[in-house]
């Protein structure tokens, strides 16, 4: 079994034992085995980076092994410089949830650490997938576990956010599997993503696939105009489900441009080019001023990620390798950062029960240490030099400037708007006197929580500071995309 | 003149008859109230038919028996062997609930499910239009008594009445279309019907409106709109264990007679009854899912979902030939084959659950009946995802294959009409999936409601079935490449051995 086999199936198998083990009396254990198999799984994804070639855009740890034989499917996975990091992201994400719920999830534990589980590893399947159909199955199958995370253990309105959720992006999801079978008998009977890559395609075909493509990718990463889904979703779901969803599901539709969209569809990418840059330029001007009039704190993040992920999509389609590092850079930026800024809400709603900005007022009076990582948090989702969120940003808006002035003035504006929506919540919820009883009755993070916010600020920092070990992963896997996409597949 | 291998061609038959004729002698001795004798002697006797006919496909043989009048290959023993593994769940599922509803105080519970897999094994194997004929009749006639076990129940009665008649017009509807396809070709056996269709010397009006019936009476064995009406008022008010028993191994002998009549003996005339089905289909996707999401009753919504997916079965059905070019038959026949033998998992599982929740006095037929059912025994609550999911077709279950399968059979044939059929299809499958999806809702997202608020409790042997039937969903949908070959090689010595 190689390393990748090891990576997917690890936290698949622990969150299996997981739903077989047990019941709530014996929650602790459930919550360290939990916990051991997610820093196992972690562990296990740490040989791919130190193992991997630079310099190289071939795919690595490839592993291949007939699936379904007739259809010709194949268990074929590896990873390159764009889909490395999402890997261990993905492991790493996963560590913090965990112990981010360890004391907010009281029911049914060991279903709910088993859905973390479980999809941490599908969502690393669907990162290390080199078979259209192995890349469809681990895509489709993350929505049963965040289905259910949200379902059972959200706030007041889960179900609604559940269907929404559930029913938004298997209608996407389900015109890309038109794409796919299309795509097998156009290459005469073969699902390998990398000889698609090859298949000539006809202007029309091309349009239809790219649209195609388009309704699932967009929907998950989620693009104006199909980003409703979100905020609603991000509202009612348990913290750790947040989190996950923003730090990890997100990326997977942004991945889904750079695997599929673009180097299947080149032609059709370049013609649409302007339609996407219009719908990323108004995801960052207009749903940045949605996020400035926001109430409710995990309603400004969830706006906020949209935003933030609209520079991930114009990064890719300014199709220059500075664009899109900056959107690749930007997408595991916004993993930590979102993933930190969704665990925040959630120690503030574990002590008061409220996502209110008007609930709170000087958290920093009684929870120094905790204002202080939130502060460094929505400094780097404000994209403050020196945290991760800047990185990426600068990258893109430096990439748009270089194509069309324009297009980069617009999308410079968020260093404002961005600014203006985290720095006022910061003002209305940590600085200030103390604002009322509950916050005066506030008591600081403990260990638990220090642990698990170190670790993410210790990631937002390092990638701020020398973000070279994430850029030179990606370098030649980007520059041999490009130069892929920039060749018409018109025959 | 009978010769040795016409015998080994109806063994598991003969087996089969001579056990219910003793299984119905047995029962007579038989005193206690759950029949447990008569129950394993009935397991075993399936369990041993079903072991044969594995031997028999195992084997990959085709042979003819008593003049061509019988078949044994591959796919007939697959499906044979399904459809006994198929009884066999149903009564290891129902025996509880039969037993407390009273249906157990004579055996015939167990002796007509028999004689009605009796007769499915004769529609499977028949190579004779009148060999199909009887075996249709035994498997319905069957049904009908089994529907109205319960003859004190007002509704079960009512649905064995609404049945019979039914059931007895498109009995009449097949007959009749048999009739014309004999009158026109001059015999009754599968093989010189097509030979005589294929020679084109048959005046082609004639044929075709014999075929207009044939379908007719196929679609309403089936359950295909526009002959559907019976569907949801048997499965509504049959005793689940019947709907079970009406809804799984049928299904299998329905498909097996599509094959037989449509393919072996009317493939030349593939274009005009692909049309037929393709209406069928159509009408089964928007009437089927769109019913479903407004049903309360689970019984009733599963109903409305079969007809859904017996549409997706007719979609794979419709592909097979293109501008008279046969090239796609093997890849979508084999996958219909598929699809009808995981619809049959599938709804094992769900009308299992179904059964197990029931007490003495309490039917649980209403969805809200499934609250909570994750807290008070998660196993069920599994089994009864898995089962929704897969029917829901998301991977990676069992359905999704099921419906991957046929919707690149009709991609696979190049047509741009048929490629919109899929977008079609895919968008029907998301109105299924909200419906499917409740049903999880109800189980995992709600409280328990009384009178549902007890732990549940199931004999051993259902929970064993129900762990296999669970984990085989599962399994088949991370491992479904064995299953998928299976179908096709199955279907493939069909194709081949065409007209021969």
């Amino acid at each position: 079994m190689g390393l990748l086999s090891l990576a997917i199936w690890t936290p698949i198998i622990f969150g299996t034992a997981l739903l077989a083990l047990g019941r709530d009396e014996q929650a602790r254990i459930v919550r360290w085995i939990a916990l051991i198999g997610a820093v196992v799984s972690f562990l296990v994804t740490l040989p791919l980076y130190s193992g991997f070639q630079l310099g190289t855009s071939a795919m690595q740890f490839v592993e291949k092994s007939p699936w379904i034989e007739r259809l010709n499917v194949n268990y074929h996975v590896g990873v390159d410089g764009i889909s490395l990091w999402f890997v261990l992201l993905t492991a790493f994400i996963n560590v913090v949830v965990i112990i981010a719920s360890w004391e907010s999830i009281r029911t049914r534990v060991n279903q709910y650490m088993a859905s973390l589980m479980i999809l941490s590893g599908l969502q690393i399947g669907v990162f290390a997938a080199l078979d259209g159909m192995l890349f469809y199955v681990f895509f489709e199958a993350t929505l049963i576990p965040m289905y259910l995370i949200i379902g059972i253990w959200g706030g007041p309105k889960k179900i609604y956010a559940a269907f929404k959720f559930f029913l938004y992006t298997l209608l996407g999801s389900l015109l890309m599997l038109v794409a796919l079978m299309y795509l097998y008998t156009k290459s005469g009977g073969s699902f390998d993503i990398a000889t698609w890559h090859m298949l000539p395609l006809a202007g029309t075909v091309q349009t239809l696939l790219y649209f195609a493509f388009l309704a699932a990718f967009a929907v998950k990463v989620p693009m104006w105009p199909v980003h409703t889904w979100l905020p609603d979703v991000h509202v009612e779901a348990p913290t750790g489900g947040s989190a996950v969803l923003a730090a990890i599901m997100l990326k997977l539709g942004a991945y889904g441009f750079l695997r599929f969209s673009l180097p299947i569809a080149p032609d059709a990418s370049r013609e649409w080019a302007w339609l996407m840059i219009a719908f990323s330029l108004i995801a960052v001007v207009y749903v940045g001023l949605i996020s400035l009039v926001q109430k409710d704190m995990k309603k400004l993040v969830a706006y906020s990620s949209v935003v933030h992920m609209g520079f991930v999509t114009l990064g890719f389609f300014l199709f220059t390798d500075l664009g899109v590092t900056g959107g690749i850079v930007q997408m595991i930026a916004h993993g930590f950062v979102s993933g930190a800024m969704f665990l925040c809400i959630g120690v503030l709603y574990d002590r008061v029960h409220s996502r209110e900005i008007s609930s709170y007022g000087g958290v920093v009076n009684t929870m120094p240490k905790f204002a202080a990582f939130a502060m460094l948090f929505s400094m780097a989702n404000a994209g403050l030099p020196g945290t991760a969120g800047f990185v990426g940003e600068w990258m893109v808006i430096l990439a748009a400037i270089k194509s069309n002035f324009w297009i980069g003035a617009a999308a410079g504006t968020t260093l404002i708007f961005g600014a203006a929506y985290t720095l006022w919540m910061v003002k209305r919820v940590y600085l200030g006197p103390v604002a009322n009883k509950d916050v005066q009755g506030l008591k600081d993070i403990n260990s638990r929580e220090f642990l698990m916010l170190a670790l993410l600020a210790i990631a937002v920092l390092f990638m701020g500071i020398y973000p070279k070990p994430f850029t030179d992963v990606m370098n030649t896997s980007v520059t041999d995309l490009l130069s892929h996409v920039a060749i018409s597949k018109l025959n | 003149m009978i010769d040795k291998l016409s015998w080994i061609a109806v063994y598991p038959e003969i087996v089969l008859l001579v056990m219910a004729c003793v299984i119905a002698l047995v029962d007579l001795g038989i005193k206690t109230p759950r029949r447990t004798g008569t129950y394993v002697l009935t397991l075993l006797t399936l369990a041993v038919v079903a072991a044969m006919e594995a031997f028999y496909a195992l084997g990959g043989e085709t042979f003819y028996g008593f003049g061509n009048m019988v078949v044994v290959d591959p796919m007939g023993s697959w499906l044979k062997c399904f459809a006994s593994l198929t009884v066999l769940t149903t009564l290891v599922y129902g025996r509880p609930y039969a037993a407390d509803r009273d249906m157990l105080r004579g055996g015939e519970l167990f002796t007509l499910s028999l004689f009605s897999l009796l007769g499915i094994f004769v529609m499977i194997s028949g190579h004779n239009f009148l060999v199909l004929y009887m075996g249709l009749e035994l498997m319905t006639l069957s049904s009908y008594a089994l529907v109205a076990l319960r003859r004190d129940h007002a509704t079960a009665t009512e649905a064995a009445m609404k049945y019979f008649v039914l059931g007895a017009l498109a009995s009449g509807f097949l007959l009749y279309g048999l009739s014309m396809l004999y009158g026109a070709t001059g015999s009754l056996d599968i093989n010189e019907v097509f030979n005589a269709i294929a020679s084109r010397q048959v005046k082609h009006q004639v044929l075709v409106f014999g075929l207009v019936f044939i379908v007719a009476g196929l679609g309403f064995k089936l359950g295909a709109v526009p002959f559907h009406m019976w569907l949801p008022d048997v499965y509504h008010g049959a005793p689940t264990v019947v709907t079970l028993l009406v809804s799984g191994a049928p299904q299998l002998a329905t498909f097996a007679m599509f094959i037989r009549l449509l393919v072996e003996g009317m493939l030349p005339l593939a274009i005009d009854w692909q049309q037929m089905l393709a209406l069928m289909a159509i009408g089964s996707l928007v009437v089927g899912n769109l019913a479903a999401v407004a049903q309360s009753n689970i019984k009733r919504m599963l109903a409305f979902s079969t007809i859904s997916q017996m549409g997706f079965l007719l979609l794979g059905l419709l592909a097979g030939v293109v501008n008279g070019n046969q090239l796609n038959t093997e890849s979508a026949y084999g996958a219909s084959m598929f699809y009808a033998v995981t619809y049959v998992l599938t709804s094992l599982g769900a009308f299992g659950i179904i059964l197990l929740l029931t007490r003495a006095g309490h039917e649980s037929e209403e969805i809200s009946d499934l609250a909570g059912l994750n807290q008070r025994n998660p196993l069920y609550a599994g089994v009864m995802a898995i089962s929704m999911f897969s029917l829901a077709g998301l991977p990676p279950l069992v359905g999704f294959y099921a419906k991957l399968g046929v919707l690149q059979a009709l991609i696979a044939s190049g047509k741009t009409s048929y490629v919109v059929l899929v977008v079609f299809a895919v968008i029907m499958s998301l109105i299924g999936a909200f419906y499917y999806l409740r049903v999880v809702k109800v189980m995992y997202f709600d409280a328990p409601q009384s009178p549902n608020t007890q732990p549940i409790s199931a004999p051993a042997d259902a929970r064993i079935v129900l762990a296999i039937n669970g984990a085989l969903m599962l399994g088949l949908g991370i491992i479904p490449g064995s299953l998928v070959t299976l179908c096709t090689q199955s279907i493939s010595s069909i194709v081949k051995s065409l007209g021969s």
